[in-house]
């Protein structure tokens, strides 16, 4: 009901509108109509009386399935995990949306939050400073930066996570990215966290130049800590995830999952498309499509996420404690230095 | 966008040319200049063997190194049986395998990096472009060996990188490294490639700007540029290479705690890259925090 009243105002726009095109107002009017009045500018739409009703209508009542069109019920959209119950679309979801649904209530701590942008370049396009684009997206979007980490509980147990935003940027990797990642590595290896990667990303910072890319560097590095100490790093690949995001640290992991239908590649499918001047078959890079190509552990759906994630913290934790050696050849000349020491000692 | 010329005239536009330039030496003229003996290794045992990526041991100035780099062609038809540089998964999977081989024997591992990016195709993609990229990056940043890496030509993103995170990264003056191609860039920033040599200057892809940001460790003179004479760059490439080979070779010979000071310091040189602001305790003023 609600939705049929919400939308018949704009029907009646469209009907005056047809109305005006057709020119026959002013010919109706008639009689005093001279030639100004025929040639005069109508107004495209005129609005109707019932503009009070649809003001009650709030602007995200509903919510439209990109994919097959579906409204739904906001709230009852949010019940479902932002995941269309007619198709299955998971919808794009913010970072604070996507730590709201793994982290346990208010068990959330944020880190590194005052880590903000820099311009190491000089970067300027066009009359406009990347600092001051970077400031702009960060009021329009409400995030501070590509991503968001901290340590949560999820299902009782607690984890570290970095998720992307892709709302600012693009989600593109830049120092701030890569610092707030290493230091979650670091800070996961400290307080014996297993990790959790949520990534959504357009790829490299292009404003940041050659330091984005070595941002690539930078995070893998990190990751070489966590493996030391014997901490699983769990991927988790969101749509859409590309560049150098896919080519670094998201998919060096113990564990690589993907959402349904996530668009995931190392080349966007327009550059492909531009350079092979061939059509991409149907389902290219989708998770599922990678999922045959063996490059994923699985694609999971959102609804399972938390139960899927639990089950793999739960199995990975505590198998066998403490410091993987970093090199066999190390250990070695370590074990030798030990087993002197002892029989020096006897 | 102001593409002023440097000092000695050339505006990044122009360095992007000549890294690009058709008669530049590629990495099989600085294997074939400065390597006694060479045996080519091909192939990633899985997939195919590709002709954008050589790979394989040699003798440099008396000692036995593992070199890897991407190779251009000297002509069109050589160009296209290689690609253009541009390597496939099988192509980064076979440097893999050989950093694996150097770091198994303990030889020291020398890259030379000159590709436009990684292969953008199809089957590329088919076949984990991106993973295996970044299981290059990975496996390097951790490699118990000394490594380097020299931009002889067009350091061309993550195709670069997958065989350029070494101990010490030297580039040629003429020589561009980049996040993505001048053209790619300028297709993301303005949606048009066509601005290229804008997005280059903006980039800020040339080596004494990267030298300055401290990207990059060392600056290689090419005087003239490579391709009118590249017997003196081939050489002076080569002498920068031992002698860094040698610096490296003081901290690593000292067996296990050696490999150990090797490796974190090759983690905190990648650990350290990147500018960010960080706000103190008392904000405002924002500490402006270059790492």
């Amino acid at each position: 009901m609600l939705y049929c009243a919400a939308l018949s105002p704009r029907r009646q726009c469209v009907v005056n509108s047809l109305f005006d095109i057709a020119g026959t107002r002013p010919a109706l009017d008639g009689t005093g109509a001279s030639m100004r009045e025929l040639f005069r500018r109508q107004p495209k739409f005129t609005t109707t009386g019932d503009d009070d009703l649809r003001s009650l209508v709030p602007d995200d009542l509903w919510v439209k399935c990109p994919k097959c069109n579906e409204l739904v019920y906001t709230k009852e959209h949010m019940r479902s995990l932002r995941v269309c119950q007619r198709c299955g679309y998971h919808f794009r979801l913010a970072a604070s949306e996507r730590i709201e649904m793994l982290a346990d209530e208010g068990s959330f701590v944020e880190w590194d939050a005052e880590i903000t942008t820099s311009d190491p370049l000089g970067f300027v396009v066009d009359g406009e400073e990347y600092l001051v684009k970077a400031q702009k997206t960060a009021t329009r979007s409400g995030v501070g930066e590509a991503v968001i980490s901290g340590r949560l509980k999820l299902d009782g147990k607690p984890l570290a996570v970095v998720v992307t935003d892709f709302s600012f940027m693009g989600a593109s990797m830049g120092s701030v990215y890569g610092e707030k990642l290493a230091r979650a590595c670091e800070r996961a290896v400290d307080e014996g966290l297993p990790l959790l990667t949520v990534s959504a990303s357009g790829g490299a910072r292009m404003q940041e130049g050659l330091f984005s890319l070595m941002q690539m560097a930078k995070t893998t590095a990190a990751l070489t800590r966590l493996g030391e100490a014997r901490l699983p790093h769990i991927s988790l690949l969101t749509d859409p995830c590309y560049g150098g995001v896919t080519a670094s640290y998201a998919t060096v992991a113990d564990v690589i999952l993907a959402e349904p239908e996530a668009l995931v590649g190392f080349a966007g499918p327009r550059v492909i498309e531009q350079i092979t001047r061939q059509k991409l078959p149907p389902g290219f890079q989708t998770a599922e499509f990678l999922f045959e190509h063996g490059m994923i552990d699985q694609v999971t759906p959102r609804h399972s996420m938390v139960k899927t994630l639990s089950a793999l913290i739960d199995l990975y934790s505590g198998v066998r404690p403490g410091r993987r050696p970093r090199r066999r050849r190390a250990e070695v000349v370590e074990s030798e230095i030990v087993a002197n020491g002892a029989t020096d000692g006897e | 966008m102001a593409s002023s010329p440097s000092a000695n005239g050339l505006t990044p536009w122009d360095r992007v040319l000549l890294a690009r330039h058709a008669n530049r030496p590629h990495t099989l003229a600085y294997i074939g200049a400065l390597y006694d003996e060479f045996v080519e290794l091909h192939g990633d045992r899985s997939d195919g063997d590709d002709a954008a990526m050589v790979g394989g041991i040699g003798r440099f100035r008396g000692r036995t190194v593992m070199v890897v780099g991407h190779q251009k062609g000297e002509s069109t038809r050589e160009n296209i049986q290689r690609n253009f540089g541009m390597p496939k998964p099988e192509g980064y999977r076979k440097a893999l395998r050989l950093f694996r081989q150097a770091e198994k024997f303990g030889m020291p591992l020398i890259t030379f990096i000159d590709t436009p990016g990684a292969d953008p195709g199809l089957s590329s993609e088919e076949n984990g472009q991106a993973f295996a990229i970044a299981a290059n990056v990975f496996a390097m940043t951790d490699l118990a060996i000394p490594s380097i890496a020299v931009v002889i030509g067009e350091g061309g993103s993550g195709g670069a990188l997958a065989i350029g995170v070494a101990d010490r990264v030297l580039m040629l003056e003429n020589a561009i490294y980049s996040v993505a191609s001048p053209e790619a860039s300028a297709a993301i920033i303005w949606k048009d490639s066509g601005r290229a040599a804008d997005a280059a200057a903006a980039m800020r892809v040339n080596a004494d700007d990267l030298l300055s940001f401290g990207l990059v460790d060392e600056v290689i003179p090419e005087n003239p540029p490579a391709h009118e004479d590249p017997q003196a760059t081939i050489v002076a490439t080569g002498d920068a290479i031992e002698r860094h080979l040698i610096e490296l070779d003081e901290m690593w010979k000292r067996g296990a705690t050696g490999e150990r000071a090797l490796l974190e310091a090759r983690y905190a040189k990648y650990r350290a890259m990147g500018e960010w602001q960080e706000a103190q305790a008392v904000p405002t003023p924002a500490a402006i925090g270059r790492r």
